[in-house]
């Protein structure tokens, strides 16, 4: 007993750099925005009075931020669902195909993250402006009249946010089916299952962990990914992420964007929590 | 009932069968012997339907069903790592077939019962295969692939990952198993001791081919080449010249100027050929005198007591050592460095290529 209590102290140095850390850059800059959160406005311009009020918060419950609210979650849940369908079967094939083939797809994968995610949002916008490439082939091809409006659309923020994430659903999916020890689908199919029956009974649940964890790498991220609804949605499409961006640089209303900030991190914080709970590991999501 | 035939596969252009041709009795025991690499646990697959040949059929009861997938097929398959699925239970992954044959839990669970004391897990239903040990799980895997009451089981070195008296009571059980079901196994093992005590017939491979094909004793008492004497049971192999032939067709053999005859080989011989003669280290005894018409002498140069034998090294004229092992109870001791004879039975030793 006491010797164990010996290496306990120890360890506390051990621990200390990490805990300091953790204090100064987590929990006091975490404290400082809860703190704003909770105090009013100053009317004349930057900073806060400290007063203690919960209006901030009460403002948020105002229907057209509820409307952001919800719409940051239709797209959070859609392109998560998108990423699902294209990523999961791409790292299914990705897994099974020959190893000199693999590191090709790998490649294809993880190049784009070379370049800053910026520029190839610029990219996109590009792309897909009124007289941008995409329109002038759709119209000299004669499948459209008129240049269609592709830019500053929902939709055109829910394309970036999949190609901005996918990859995040592609890695562990790719690992989780790679990792599968796949006698287990020969014994399926050996005992009379059908290729189909044998994903769904097998393979699913045995990658369940790769898929769940591909959900929370996105779902959580595009909530609050402003600078791809603030490039691709232009002033029509707010989602929370740029509401927050906008009320803390334009507005300078500091405490009604830090109640959002604290809104989105519960936010964040329950699905992570859900994620725990139905047993995903905290390892399959550390990927950064 | 199966039938192989000329099955040839290569993998990355590396020849991994070289045209083998088998049958299997209905409820027949055989097994595939051979060092790794040699090509059974490939044949398996495609018996199985998880490998295609390039070429060659495989026949089921007469039915060609070389081009059928395994969820076609009247066979199941035992695997190496068990193959267990890790988030079903027990009774879960043994009714997985029949589950997948659309049976309700009212029609399977009393063949999950049977299974079950079949291989002697009653009250298992509700584990999860992690809690079970390696001999339980690979019960597990036996009740499940036999529990569809397929005609061939198909089983790829399943005690593999047993320890050594697991694995003798295990050999037993499934003997058992298989004797009761009257289910014919292709079984899979490098382990000759195993095929030995457990099949009807032994096929031993090697680099894609089978080397001999018989019963245990066949290959024991009548190997046909050094690989298959050397692959079963403990020989010595002493290098002869064919000089002549005897009246009933045995040939006369000659090691380094000593003369004796030798068994009549599986295969033709004449005069000037070389043989290599096959004397299991049982089979030879150590006298003083000569005695019957096979015997070499030699200088015993050491002895090893081991408890129920005595393990003796014998150094023959041209330099050659033998291995010999005799009862321990013998009273008449020779001394290590003096003169002995080797003496063993013609028919005992075959002639092999």
């Amino acid at each position: 007993m006491r010797k164990k209590r010996r290496e306990g102290s120890g360890a506390i140095w051990l621990v200390a750099p990490m805990a300091i850390w953790t204090i100064l850059f987590v929990g006091v800059t975490l404290g400082y925005i809860v703190w704003l959160s909770f105090m009013t406005r100053n009317p004349d311009g930057l900073g806060v009075i400290p007063k203690f009020t919960l209006d901030n918060y009460l403002k948020i419950l105002n229907p057209s931020y509820g409307k952001v609210l919800l719409n940051s979650l239709k797209l959070a849940a859609l392109t998560t669902g998108v990423c699902l369908l294209i990523g999961y079967p791409f790292g299914y094939f990705m897994a099974r195909a020959k190893k000199s083939r693999r590191s090709a797809l790998m490649m294809l994968v993880i190049v784009p993250f070379w370049t800053n995610a910026l520029v190839r949002v610029y990219g996109w916008r590009m792309l897909l402006m009124g007289d941008g490439p995409l329109n002038s082939l759709l119209l000299s091809i004669g499948a459209i009249q008129e240049p269609l409006k592709l830019l500053n659309t929902f939709g055109a923020v829910l394309l970036g946010m999949v190609y901005a994430l996918l990859p995040f659903v592609i890695l562990p999916a790719y690992s989780s089916i790679e990792k599968m020890d796949w006698a287990l689908v020969e014994a399926s199919r050996d005992m009379g299952a059908s290729p189909a029956r044998t994903f769904f009974s097998i393979t699913l649940p045995m990658t369940a962990p790769g898929l769940l964890a591909g959900c929370v790498l996105t779902f959580v991220p595009s909530i609050g990914l402003f600078f791809m609804s603030d490039l691709l949605g232009g002033a029509n499409e707010v989602f929370l992420g740029n509401l927050i961006n906008t009320q803390l640089l334009k507005s300078r209303d500091w405490p009604f964007a830090a109640a959002l900030s604290v809104v989105l991190m519960l936010l964040t914080s329950s699905i992570l929590w859900v994620y725990r709970r139905a047993g995903g590991k905290s390892s399959d999501i550390a990927v950064f | 009932m199966l039938e192989l035939r000329g099955l040839k596969k290569s993998f990355d252009g590396v020849r991994v069968l070289n045209g083998i041709s088998l049958d299997v009795g209905a409820g027949e025991f055989v097994t595939l012997l051979g060092p790794s690499g040699c090509g059974k646990t490939t044949t398996l697959r495609i018996v199985a339907g998880l490998t295609a040949p390039d070429e060659g059929q495989v026949l089921l009861g007469g039915r060609d069903i070389t081009g059928l997938p395994p969820e076609k097929r009247d066979v199941n398959t035992v695997f190496q790592s068990y193959a267990l699925f890790p988030h079903m239970s027990v009774e879960r992954n043994i009714s997985y077939g029949l589950r997948v044959r659309g049976e309700r839990k009212d029609q399977w669970h009393r063949r999950v019962r049977e299974m079950l004391s079949l291989v002697a897990l009653e009250g298992f239903e509700k584990r999860m295969p992690s809690q079970l040990s390696g001999g339980q799980r690979q019960r597990v895997a036996i009740a499940r692939s036999v529990v569809l009451n397929p005609k061939l089981l198909l089983l790829d070195e399943p005690l593999g990952a047993l320890d050594l008296k697991l694995r003798q009571q295990m050999q037993r059980e499934l003997k058992d198993i298989q004797k009761r079901l009257g289910i014919a196994f292709l079984y899979i093992t490098h382990d000759q001791e195993e095929a030995l005590n457990m099949s009807d017939r032994i096929a031993i491979m090697r680099e894609g081919r089978f080397e001999q094909v018989g019963a245990p004793e066949d290959i024991y008492e009548r190997p046909v080449t050094r690989f298959a004497a050397g692959f079963i049971g403990q020989s010595n192999f002493l290098d002869c010249a064919v000089e002549g032939t005897l009246d009933d067709g045995a040939p006369v053999l000659n090691y380094f100027g000593r003369r004796f005859p030798g068994r009549k080989p599986g295969f033709p011989v004449r005069p000037g050929d070389s043989v290599s003669l096959c004397l299991r280290i049982e089979r030879i005894r150590l006298l003083r005198r000569p005695s019957g018409e096979c015997f070499l002498p030699g200088v015993l140069k050491s002895r090893h007591y081991a408890g129920g034998s005595i393990r003796e090294i014998v150094e023959l004229p041209g330099g050659q050592e033998v291995l010999a092992i005799q009862q321990s109870a013998s009273e008449d001791r020779i001394a290590e460095g003096e003169q002995v004879f080797m003496v063993w039975n013609r028919g005992e030793a075959a002639l092999v290529q």
